[in-house]
């Protein structure tokens, strides 16, 4: 898990803040149009404007509810799925050459088939995200099983605890690091996807359906604008998810720490 | 209470033990030593339940194993394999007792008094990877001792601390399972080991490991680490059962230690 520390947060904010001015001086010192492509305050001005403006708002908490939706239902259905064929060597070798299969698919593709499918847009959303987010859990679920230490499962089973218990005492908490990284992989994918396929599938609200709408209307500065705080959400939760990771599974760094 | 009768295992082609047959009697501390891949570890996981033996029974107080005995325990010599390091020492010990149907206030107060006995109650809420290895290998053991077995089966729980932990671990060993009247069954390749712990050592043979001595050790207690082991008895006794572990012809009872061989 990467560590951010105060020391490079502080050079990555120097090195942001860099590069904008460097495109604001070379916006206003006519490196480009600037009535077509707007200029780097301009663009910030808009995506901080964006945050009060009701109807980006709709569009935002609609995107952000079938975000959060698709992660809920892939941890669900991958977590689950991941004990089991982490734990079940025969389903996993049954089921490993499907995975195969299906993993290299990229989900944008399976769009206009899921548009055909659904008349319904928040469940194609959904859908959509869940296909490309499904893959990081249910590998890393998968060999976080396999990671689990067998003599911790045979002194479990020792004291007498049968299967059951020891799935749920020892190859879950063991494997939750693991798990834990794949679902923050799948946080970022499950962000892009919904986008997406707002962006290809239209319809009435969503942060990709805003894009669209504002391009239409050659609103460049509201186009980008909405686009940063995209990005800037993606941030967000990836620094909450990785500061989760830290804090839950301290004994998990620990242990690779004295191993290396 | 523990009997093996005509006991073996095969893995595959290769076979680790062959018909063993052992009976231990309640309160009993009986040491098995042998050579490295003598089935030593294979012995202990067929008594626990954890293989399924191809061969033999384990009668565990006249019954029949089948699946993990109740009123086990085991300590293993991979304490840090064994603890499970998302648990401070408390909960680890603790843990076990869930069988035992306990609410959560008496398995802490159990867990408690058992890191006590090792003399770790400082150390409750400390995390395995915050210990040192003898530090987690105690709570391997205060982990056994709360789950009051009946029998304690040791897989050479002395085997990855260093010497001067290893006698600490020792004396602790013989002390809290006296106070509780526990029957261990410990396994080590340390023939000195073997000698200053048990009452009793079994030797293995060589694999496919079978009995091939089996003798009672009659030294004065309590046992004393200087003391125990300068004394001749413990000297004479130690290279009989080393002359076993090698496979040599054991002189036969020349010094009325009650040396049985088969």
């Amino acid at each position: 898990m990467p560590k951010v520390n105060g020391a490079s947060l502080l050079r990555g904010l120097i090195g942001t803040a860099g590069l904008l001015v460097v495109l604001e001086a070379a916006g206003r010192l006519g490196a480009w149009d600037t009535e077509r492509l707007p200029l780097v305050s301009t663009v910030l001005l808009r995506a901080g404007e964006l945050l009060t403006d009701p109807e980006f708002l709709v569009s935002a908490r609609s995107s952000l509810t079938t975000w959060a939706l698709a992660l809920l239902v892939t941890i669900a259905i991958a977590v689950p799925a991941g004990l089991l064929l982490g734990m079940v060597k025969p389903a996993e070798l049954a089921v490993r050459p499907l995975i195969e299969f299906l993993r290299p698919i990229p989900s944008v593709a399976l769009i206009p088939l899921v548009i055909l499918l659904y008349s319904e847009t928040t469940h194609m959303r959904i859908t959509v995200a869940v296909y490309a987010a499904l893959w990081p859990v249910l590998i890393n679920t998968i060999y976080g099983v396999r990671d689990v230490d067998p003599l911790a499962k045979e002194t479990l089973r020792s004291f007498g605890f049968g299967p059951g218990s020891v799935a749920y005492r020892v190859v879950l908490p063991g494997a939750a690091p693991f798990i834990a990284t794949g679902i923050r992989l799948a946080a970022s994918v499950a962000i892009v996807l919904v986008v997406t396929s707002e962006l290809i599938a239209g319809g009435i609200e969503g942060i990709g359906v805003y894009i669209t709408i504002a391009a239409s209307g050659n609103r460049l500065d509201l186009m980008i604008g909405a686009t940063i705080l995209v990005g800037l959400f993606g941030i967000l939760v990836n620094a909450v998810l990785v500061a989760g990771e830290n804090r839950l599974f301290r004994w998990h760094r620990a242990r690779a720490g004295a191993a290396t | 209470m523990l009997e093996l009768v005509d006991l073996s295992h095969t893995y595959g082609s290769y076979r680790a033990i062959d018909r063993v047959n052992l009976k231990v009697a309640q309160g009993e501390v009986v040491c098995i030593v042998g050579p490295s891949g003598c089935g030593k570890s294979t012995l202990l996981r067929s008594i626990a339940g954890l293989i399924k033996p191809t061969g033999g029974t384990v009668l565990l107080d006249g019954k029949p194993v089948d699946g993990s005995p109740e009123n086990l325990a085991v300590v293993f010599q991979d304490y840090s394999r064994s603890l499970y390091p998302w648990m401070s020492a408390v909960a680890n010990v603790g843990l076990p007792l869930r069988r035992r149907g306990l609410d959560k206030k008496r398995r802490d107060a159990a867990a408690m008094a058992a890191l006590e006995q090792v003399g770790l109650a400082g150390a409750a809420a400390k995390f395995p990877w915050e210990m040192s290895g003898g530090m987690q290998q105690r709570v391997s053991i205060a982990r056994a001792l709360a789950y009051q077995p009946k029998l304690l089966l040791m897989d050479e729980p002395f085997g990855s601390v260093d010497a001067q932990t290893r006698e600490e671990l020792e004396d602790l060993t013989l002390r809290v399972c006296a106070h509780h009247g526990m029957t261990i069954l410990l396994i080590t390749h340390d023939v000195d080991e073997s000698v200053y712990v048990g009452d009793r050592v079994v030797v293995l043979s060589k694999a496919p490991g079978t009995v091939v001595g089996d003798l009672p050790v009659q030294l004065p207690g309590p046992r004393d680490q200087i003391h125990t082991r300068e004394l001749d008895a413990f000297v004479r006794l130690r290279a009989e059962v080393g002359r076993l572990v090698r496979g040599m012809t054991p002189h036969r009872n020349t010094h009325g230690f009650g040396v049985e061989t088969r």
